[in-house]
Order: C-alpha cells, then structure tokens, then sequence
C-alpha cells in the first residue's frame, strides 16, 4: 500500500520536476521556480522561487536575468488601505537561517518583455544574482494562470 | 448581523479606514458595462443573486491571476451551490481590456467567472459605486500598470453588501463568507 502511495506521488511530481530541482550557491539553496502561462508576449510574466539561506551571514537577492525576457525585474505587491500596488523592489533580504518565498501575493519577479508567450509545460532558465553568494541558474517551469505552486515533495506552499 | 460582522472584520485587519470605502447596495448602483459575450449588464441585473465582483486588470501578472485562481478554488469547494452567483472581473484597464481579451483571459478559470469592461467614464462609474480606487501607473515607454483596490465584494440577493475577503484570504475564512452571502 506504502509502495502504491509513493508511485502515485512519483507520477504527480514527474510533470514538475524543473521546478523542484534543489541548486545551491554558497550557503544558498534555489528551487521550486516556476513561472504562469502568459496570453501573448505583449503581457509580463511572473516569475515565483524558494531560496533559504543556510548560513550565518545576510545575503540579498538584487536581480534577476533570463533569456525569456529584455526587461526582467524584482517587484513586490504591497496593499495599502485594500489597493494593490507592485512597486519595483531593490533587492530581497535573505536572512542568515532563514527562508525567503517569491510567490503569489508578496515578492515576485516580473518579466516584461517577453521573447515569446510562456506556454504550460514550457521551461526556460533564469539567473538570480545575490550580493554575496554571486549568481546562480534555475530551471523555471512553466505552470497554468490557475496554478498555485509546482506540486513538489518538499514545497512549502 | 453577518454584515456587521464582515465589516468589522474588514476594518480590523486593515486598521483604521481613512475613506470609510464601502459599496452602494446594489440597488443604489448606477453602472451599466459590457461583458467578455458583449452583452450590456446592468446593476440591477445582479439584483436577486448573490454577487462576488472583484476590479483587477489582465496585463496584471501577480494579484489578478492570484484572485482568480483563489476564486476558482472557492467555487470548486461550494460546489453547484455557487452556480446561483453572479461572479464577476470588472477592468480597471478598459485601454486595453476589450470584451475579446477579457474573453480569453476569463476561459483559463472557472467558468462561472464573467469578465466586465467599458468606456473610461463607465469603468469610473462602476468603481465609484463599489468605492473602489485605482490609478495607471506609468512604465518605461508606453507601458503602464494599474493599482486597484484588490478586495472580493461579495453582496446577499437583495444587493445589499456582505462581506469583503481580503486578497490572497485563506479559503478558510473566504468559503463561510461566500456561503453567507448565498443563505
């Protein structure tokens, strides 16, 4: 019955498995990126990822790079008084020890510009720079509009 | 008493409200826009249903997408007994949301999910009847984003207002606020 359980969560997790691969950098570990189907190119992207940071000194993300998009960006979606606004965000502290989520609601990367309309299953690569930890590339997989995170094992959605 | 509740609820969260910004009862409304079918849709129209109504734009990457995903799980988990809503987008960004567009945007959630727009001046009126704010945001080049008000209004039959779940709410607390609204 164990064994039935694991294949049948191996056969769900397949789909994703870009996005949960694990990529480190010094004392930081990447995964679960992943990205929405866009209608045309003329619209951003987004752009969601885990980073936690294992070590003892602060480090921060401070930008971002893929060939999917000229002009990709760190933005925050910030309410005040229930209006939502997306300013753009310098950098994102990663704290010594802890754990940092780009997703739905709160920092995320915007990728305007796009090269081609991002189609489900799709994948392509994008590089986060650190302050520290210097640059790092990530698988980012291409989920529906409706989709909440990649369906990983270890997800912390 | 559930809409004394939801209110208070509201305010509590997102502390003192400067503008005190709530809707009219539906019945006060005033807006008439056009939805992704092309068809006129009137404020009394939704009068008799309960209504979920959220303003948002297609170009938006993060909180419109998010919303809707967050809508269409709440409806999967009511089940038919969200089939009596009237549920709805309105566009903030009628520049560039056309029924046509909103049309396409719509087809990837729930289906029961109607997206709305108009000329400039009946996107203003709507958002004034549901004391919603928004604003463009200009961009590098031509490019622009809108800020919106980002709240799930959700109103009883007889148009008067129910209750708001606030953005990204858990479904814990979203579903018993929408099957209020549906009693």
């Amino acid at each position: 019955m164990k064994q039935l359980f694991l294949a049948a969560t191996l056969s769900l997790t397949a789909s994703a498995a870009f996005a949960c691969e694990t990529v480190t950098v010094g004392d930081l570990s990447v995964a679960h990126g992943w990205s929405k189907v866009t209608i045309g190119a003329g619209r951003p992207g987004v752009f969601y990822v885990s980073i936690s940071n294992a070590g003892a000194t602060d480090d921060a993300l401070v930008g971002i790079s893929t060939p999917a998009a000229g002009m990709p960006m760190l933005h925050e979606t910030v309410l005040k008084d229930g209006v939502a606004s997306m300013p753009h965000a310098m950098s994102i502290p990663v704290p010594a020890g802890q754990s940092v989520q780009l997703s739905p609601g709160g920092y995320h990367g915007m990728l305007m510009g796009l090269t081609a309309a991002l189609k489900e299953g799709d994948s392509f690569p994008v590089t986060l720079s650190f302050e520290k930890a210097g640059e790092v590339t990530v698988n980012v997989e291409v989920l529906s509009l409706r989709a909440e995170g990649p369906d990983c094992a270890d997800a912390e959605q | 008493m559930a809409f004394m509740l939801g209110l208070g609820a509201y305010r509590t969260r997102n502390g003192p409200v400067l503008n005190a910004a709530l809707p009219l009862s539906m019945s006060e409304m005033s807006w008439q826009l056009t939805d992704h079918r092309k068809r006129a849709v009137r404020s009394a129209d939704w009068i008799g249903r309960p209504t979920m109504v959220f303003f948002g734009f297609t170009w938006c990457p993060d909180v419109c997408p998010t919303t809707l995903s967050d809508i269409s799980g709440w409806l999967e988990e009511l089940g038919p007994d969200a089939d009596r809503l009237n549920i709805a987008l309105i566009s903030v960004d009628p520049d560039r949301d056309t029924p046509d567009v909103l049309a396409e945007y719509v087809a990837n959630f729930d289906p029961r999910i109607a997206g709305l727009t108009g000329t400039a001046s009946q996107i203003a009126q709507a958002a004034a009847d549901f004391s919603v704010s928004y604003r463009k945001v200009p961009r590098d080049g031509d490019d622009y984003t809108m800020d919106h008000t980002a709240g799930v209004f959700l109103f009883y039959p007889d148009g008067g207002i129910a209750s708001i779940i606030d953005f990204h709410e858990d479904r814990r607390f979203a579903v018993p606020k929408i099957r209020r609204a549906l009693s």
